[in-house]
């Protein structure tokens, strides 16, 4: 595996270059030498070295120092060790500062070189590791990976696109399971800050004072567990994007601190009396109405106005059903892919299943069903059969009978399975029902219904 | 291309040659035979840091190398080092047939304690069979019991078993089959 990493040793004394090669090869490197800097640099072009040792010293055009600073101007990236006989303090810092990563003074205590390359090598290999990720991420989050042929998708994945780089807050609406952050992934990944951050936070996960932290960081001692200063979401997300999923939960003290950040672009830490400044945009996603949430006095008309400056609301799955054949499709080849199962496709008759379901969870529920069929699939194709529990969900294909119980039992199971309907919206639930709010509060308190 | 070589680099104790023959019979399949020691010129020594100079050896030593050597290895009781280390308890051609064990720093008394034979005797059998794994292509392994693990002090010696671990083992095993004709 270290035969990846290959070295590069840069000295005019060929024993010294031969000698340090050799040891370096019997610990499993490619190791190559140059007598001098001009040769060091042909070799930096044609191969990227993890490592260069650079003697200080060289006679001739070019010292250490140069050639450290020709090998990065070719190669940024480059770990460079300087390495001299002489330990002098000014030369030490020269090289530091020209961005030598270390300074060796020979000879050197061979444990001390063999720890300094493993741990050069790690740090290399976490950012490869890292680059690989993110062209990973990027590769994912693309517009044309956002599968879709309903022409409404279509202008808002047009209007994701035209906002890319634009530095104004985006209101994402739709309800769970749309793809909400598939959107807000969709307009970084396409933008000028692709590169940088996308920093996703769950407001409506975290307690209030937790999600203060969470968003703005807190200084060391700022409340009892504070051991160390940390830095919230928006720095992290310092020339990126934040993306602030389930804004219209967050409670109304942290929609002022929110607003502030909108407007003013600086903020505090919890606890700190320094004034931090951050550059970044804000993406916002919700479920809720929140012109409704406004009128309730519930959310902040000040903020709502802030956020709301481009909306894009994604319709309801059962609201494009053209693309669920699609989207299946897409499910079961990259789901069969990851788990490793070789499977041939979805029969028409399961599809017609898919398109009569109404599908409340959306996207996401229709990418759960997939892949929980996929798990128990054996026969390499989808079919009717293989969503039996969907089709009693569906309900629609035998006529109800009713269950031989009281009455009361009846409405206790009604209200379940509205609530289960409405992902737990009281509101919601009480209208589907034809019953008001406080009524439904009675009826949850007395079955004794958790929601 | 059958001999085992070893030879002395100045004057060894015969002890840790004898220790070091059985060992190499041992372990190789190839007939033992010590070559007459070599006397270290006074050019291999540095003395501004009061070591003696591997890579001079190392040349020395592939100078010396018969006709029908298999593998050589030198012996020293001198303290070794290249211009960028510290020390060395030894060096090798990686895939040659050349190596060389110091045994300066593998002594007790190196370290202002008392002499320990057997402690040395394992040692020496230790970094012999390590600087031989590299002349038949092994690199350092990542197993710290491994006779192929890389030893940058003294401890680590210590902590390594005098053989190699099942994968290094396994190379060891097909290099010396086809070293010897496939008859083992």
């Amino acid at each position: 595996m270290k035969g990846v990493w290959p070295i590069l040793i840069v000295d005019d004394e060929e024993v010294m270059c031969e000698s340090m090669a050799a040891w370096l090869r019997e610990d499993g490197y490619r190791v190559d030498t140059a007598p001098n800097g001009r040769r060091a640099l042909e070799l930096a072009k044609s191969t990227d070295y993890a490592i260069y040792f650079v003697d200080l010293k060289m006679p001739g055009g070019m010292d250490g120092i140069e050639t450290m600073i020709e090998i990065r101007r070719a190669r940024p990236d480059a770990a460079i060790i300087i390495i001299t006989a002489y330990a002098t303090v000014d030369t030490a810092i020269q090289a530091m500062k020209e961005g030598a990563q270390e300074y060796i003074v020979k000879p050197c205590n061979p444990q001390e070189i063999s720890l300094l390359v493993s741990r050069i090598l790690k740090l290399k290999k976490l950012q490869r590791e890292n680059a690989i990720l993110r062209k990973k991420i990027t590769r994912q989050y693309r517009h044309r990976d956002v599968v879709t042929k309903n022409p409404r998708m279509e202008e808002i994945l047009a209007l994701a696109q035209e906002v890319a780089s634009l530095r104004s807050t985006v209101l994402i609406r739709g309800e769970s399971g749309t793809g909400k952050e598939l959107v807000a992934r969709a307009i970084h990944y396409s933008g000028d800050r692709a590169d940088k951050p996308f920093i996703t936070v769950s407001c409506a996960a975290l307690s209030e004072t937790l999600l203060e932290s969470e968003l703005f960081g807190y200084e060391k001692g700022a409340f009892t567990g504070a051991n160390a200063q940390t830095k919230g979401k928006f720095e992290l997300a310092d020339s990126g994007t934040i993306f602030l999923d389930e804004i219209g939960d967050i409670s109304p003290k942290l929609q002022a601190d929110l607003l502030r950040v909108l407007q003013e672009r600086r903020f505090y830490r919890v606890g700190g009396g320094e004034e931090i400044q951050v550059d970044a945009r804000v993406i916002a996603a919700t479920n809720k109405d929140l012109a409704e949430e406004v009128q309730q006095g519930r959310f902040r008309d000040d903020l709502y106005y802030r956020v709301n400056v481009i909306e894009i609301r994604i319709p309801p799955l059962r609201e494009r059903r053209e693309d669920i054949p699609l989207l299946a499709e897409h499910f079961v080849e990259r789901i069969g892919h990851e788990l490793g199962k070789d499977i041939g496709g979805i029969a028409e008759d399961a599809l017609k299943l898919f398109i009569e379901y109404d599908w409340p969870g959306n996207v996401r529920e229709l990418q759960n069903v997939i892949e929980r069929a996929i798990v128990t699939c054996h026969n390499g194709m989808l079919g009717e059969s293989d969503f039996a529990w969907l089709e009693q969900r569906l309900g629609s294909h035998e006529p109800w009978k009713v269950p031989d119980v009281p009455l009361s039992e009846l409405e206790r199971r009604a209200i379940i399975a509205a609530l289960e309907r409405k992902q737990g919206n009281v509101k919601e639930a009480a209208t589907a029902l034809g019953i008001d709010r406080s009524t439904l509060y009675d009826k949850l308190k007395r079955y004794e219904i958790t929601r | 291309m059958n001999t085992f070589y070893i030879v002395a680099v100045g004057s060894v104790a015969s002890e840790v040659l004898d220790w070091l023959d059985t060992e190499a019979a041992e372990w190789f399949p190839f007939p033992v035979r010590r070559l007459p020691p070599l006397a270290i010129p006074e050019g291999w020594y540095d003395a501004a840091r009061q070591q003696y100079q591997s890579v001079e050896v190392m040349k020395a030593l592939a100078e010396t190398a018969p006709r029908d050597t298999a593998r050589l290895l030198g012996v020293t009781e001198v303290d070794l080092a290249i211009p960028m280390l510290t020390f060395l308890f030894g060096q090798a051609q990686l895939n040659g047939p050349v190596a060389v064990v110091s045994l300066c720093r593998l002594r007790q008394e190196f370290y202002g304690l008392p002499a320990n034979d057997g402690l040395l005797r394992e040692r020496a059998r230790k970094e012999m069979l390590h600087e031989l794994g590299h002349t038949f292509g092994l690199t350092h392994c990542s197993e710290p019991q491994c006779a192929m693990s890389l030893a940058t002090h003294i401890d680590l010696v210590d902590t390594k078993k005098e053989r190699y671990c099942a994968r290094c083992g396994a190379h060891m095993a097909r290099r010396l089959a086809a070293a010897n004709g496939g008859s083992i």
